[in-house]
Order: structure tokens, then sequence, then C-alpha cells
């Protein structure tokens, strides 16, 4: 690739990535994990997003947003390409995502998303205390991703960002 | 508007099955929105709905590419007739009431959650890849749905009578869930498709632990009931169909 080709690619990737999630507006894509990849192409500019959810409602603005922040930036009109494989996972959220979320008021997702036993107990901490007392509400919160939470000590209920 | 027709070539039947299972289960469950017996409820039978049909788009839309007439994931959906229509018998059958819904899921994810991870594997890269979402997706379904069956067992006498009722009528459909014919002996054959069949003791195992943790007893196989595979429905589907496919059939083509 040129340098020219490969600073193109570096100005999409970076502007396509602080493209906000729709449902957690302080995360961005590329926190999320949701931003796979970046060319450059004789045609154009595609970028690779992937879905959290199959049934996650905010691809479709994701996509609509990158098409936006590309255009808006003078690049042009992406093509928004969604791919499956390899599955997302909560183990592809940045620290910084984290940390993040941490700071919305969100649990964020332990790290090593294993499979869970059928009647498994998780801990999660909660994020506005760090109490580790906690306990599920419900495993399907207010989006696909959360599930709803309640903290014990401080008795503030949170959303939980789930394991995936 | 008239119905579309489709080759019934073993790999586009094959997609088509999965993704009609998904879709008429994901409708179902949306047949709850605003009536669920309480919020956290509400919002559990949304998002599994959501999933299912999250899955169904990508399984009309991978159907379309391999059938490669320019049908996509809409024009499978609501251009389709009931006969062809070839999902599982147990997934059509009427939300009854709310112990009905949940041995109802418990049935299916304790089937499709193992049967997706086998999906995995499949030399299909598609639809490994769609399974390798799913899987995560069945696995929270089923541990829900697991959990209610528990409550509504081991709960008062009215849930306890609910949840042994719906456990006898839902049985006699649980068998097609192993069923394969010629379609899927060819795509087991060819590395595409897990063997169901080799999927059953997982489920009984499964399905086993949670109703005995739910105090229930597991039914006797008794007269079993087939015949969604090949398009030969309940008469639930049509009436369900019948609302999923109005407005495409009455004003084609209409988006918003």
């Amino acid at each position: 690739m040129t340098p020219d080709r490969e600073q193109l690619r570096e100005t999409a990737r970076r502007v396509a990535g602080a493209v906000a999630d729709p449902e957690i507006p302080v995360l961005t894509i590329a926190d999320l994990g949701v931003l796979r990849d970046v060319r450059v192409l004789e045609s154009g500019i595609e970028v690779d997003i992937t879905p959290t959810y199959c049934g996650c409602p905010a691809m479709t603005m994701i996509a609509l947003e990158i098409e936006l922040a590309l255009e808006k930036a003078g690049l042009g009109r992406p093509k928004v390409v969604t791919v499956l494989s390899p599955a997302w996972t909560t183990d592809w959220m940045s620290d910084e995502g984290r940390a993040k979320l941490k700071d919305y008021g969100i649990a964020p997702p332990q790290k090593g998303a294993g499979r869970r036993a059928l009647f498994g107990v998780d801990t999660v901490a909660c994020p506005q205390c760090g109490s580790t007392d906690t306990a599920a509400i419900a495993d399907f919160g207010s989006t696909a991703c959360k599930a709803l939470w309640r903290c014990n000590t401080c008795r503030e209920p949170f959303d939980y960002f789930k394991c995936h | 508007m008239t119905s579309i027709r489709l080759a019934d070539t073993p790999l586009l039947t094959y997609v088509l099955r999965r993704a009609d299972d998904a879709l008429v289960l994901g409708h179902r469950l949306s047949e709850w929105c605003g009536k669920a017996p309480l919020m956290e409820e509400e919002m559990a039978l949304a998002n599994m709905g959501l999933d299912l049909i999250g899955q169904a788009r990508a399984l009309y839309t991978y159907a379309g590419e391999v059938e490669a007439k320019g049908h996509d994931e809409d024009a499978l959906a609501y251009l389709r007739d009931e006969r062809a229509y070839r999902n599982l018998l147990l997934v059509e059958q009427p939300n009854g009431d709310f112990a009905l819904t949940m041995v109802r899921q418990l049935l299916y994810a304790a089937f499709v959650d193992p049967y997706w991870r086998a999906m995995m594997a499949s030399r299909d890269t598609t639809l490994a890849a769609i399974a390798a979402k799913a899987e995560k997706e069945t696995a929270y379904h089923l541990r829900h749905s697991a959990e209610w069956v528990v409550r509504l067992g081991d709960g008062t006498a009215e849930s306890r009578r609910r949840a042994e009722r719906a456990l006898a009528q839902l049985w006699p459909f649980t068998d097609e869930l192993f069923h394969t014919d010629e379609i899927e002996r060819e795509m087991i054959a060819t590395g595409v498709a897990v063997d169901p069949a080799t999927l059953r003791d997982t489920w009984r195992t499964t399905v086993a632990g949670v109703l005995a943790r739910a105090t229930l007893t597991m039914p006797e196989d008794g007269w079993m009931q087939s015949g969604g595979r090949g398009g030969r429905h309940s008469e639930h589907l049509g009436h369900l169909l019948a609302e999923l496919q109005y407005m495409q059939r009455t004003i084609p083509g209409a988006t918003w």
C-alpha cells in the first residue's frame, strides 16, 4: 500500500472508530470492538463491522453513522459490510472502554467470557460503590447486551454488560 | 402479493428450516409484548424474541445467497405460504399461559443450544459463523427458561399444575427435534450439518436435570407428532403467518 493510501486508511479508521454506540453513547465502536477492518480500494473505502448480538437493532444505526461520519470528513461514502466471523465477544472490548462503561454506571463484562453453567452464579462489582455484595434482578435488561442488577450495599440498581 | 416459489435444493431447504424455527419462535415471543406477567419478563421475552429474529435474519440472508434468485430476507419471511414454511411444530404452538411459553422455550433451547455449538464446526463457513453467534444467545435462553420451569414446577399448586399441563401438551412435539430425512442426511454426510440424533442424550440429560430440580416428572414418550419439516403444520401456523405477513401482502414492498 502506498503511504498515501495507508494514511487514508488510518484516517478512515479513526473517523469510523469514533462513531458512538447509539445505545451506550459513552462507548465508541472502536472501544466495543465492533469496528473490524477498514480497506481503501479503487472503488472507495470499505468498513467491516460485526454485530454484538444477532438481533442488535443498533447495527443499522451504526452503519448509517459510519457513512455520515466518513462523508463529513470528506472521505466519500463508504461501503459498510457486516461480517459475522469471528464472532464478537465482550473480550474484544478495550480496557479504555471498560473504564468508560464503569464511569457511566454500567458494570463492565468480566474478561475471559467462557460458557456459563446452567445455574451458575456470577460475581459482579457495583459500578457505584465497588461492593461485590450484589444480586441479579433480571438476566435481560434494557438492551440485548445488558442485565439488570442491584447492589445490596449502596442499594442502587445498575446495568451489567453481560459476558458474551 | 403473490407468494414466491423456491427450488427444493438440500442446502437451501436446510438453511430455511433453521431460519423458520428462529423466526416463528421469535414471533411467538414477540406476541407477549405488553402482556408479560411482570416488567422484567416483558424485557426478557422481547430480548429472546429479538435474538431469535436476529438469527433468522442472518439465516434468511444466507438462504437468499444460496438460492441466488434475488430473494432477500424479507421476501423469504413474508412471501412464502404456510406449506413452504419448514419449522418444527413445537415452535409454532401458541403461547398459552406463561408456563407453556417457558416450557416450550426450555424444550427448544435445550436442543438448539448444543446444536449451534456443534454447528460451529460445520464445513459451511457461513453456518459456522452464525452458529458461533447464536450459541451464546441460546445459552441465555436455556438458562432463563430453565430457571422459570424450576420456579413454576416447585412453586405453588397452581403454577405446578400449569407447568405439568404444559409439559404434557408439548411433549409429543419433542421427537421432531431429532428427525432426519434425505435432505438432512445429505447435509450431514457432507459435513455441513450435525446429526441431531447425536444431540438426543444431551437434550434428555438437560431436560431431565431441570425437571428434577422443578420436582416435575419427565413425561413418557407416547404418540409423537411431526410434519413441520415437510411443510405439514398444525392449524396454528397459518394464523401466525397471517399476522406476520399481513402488511407485506397488502402493501407489497412497504418500508418505513
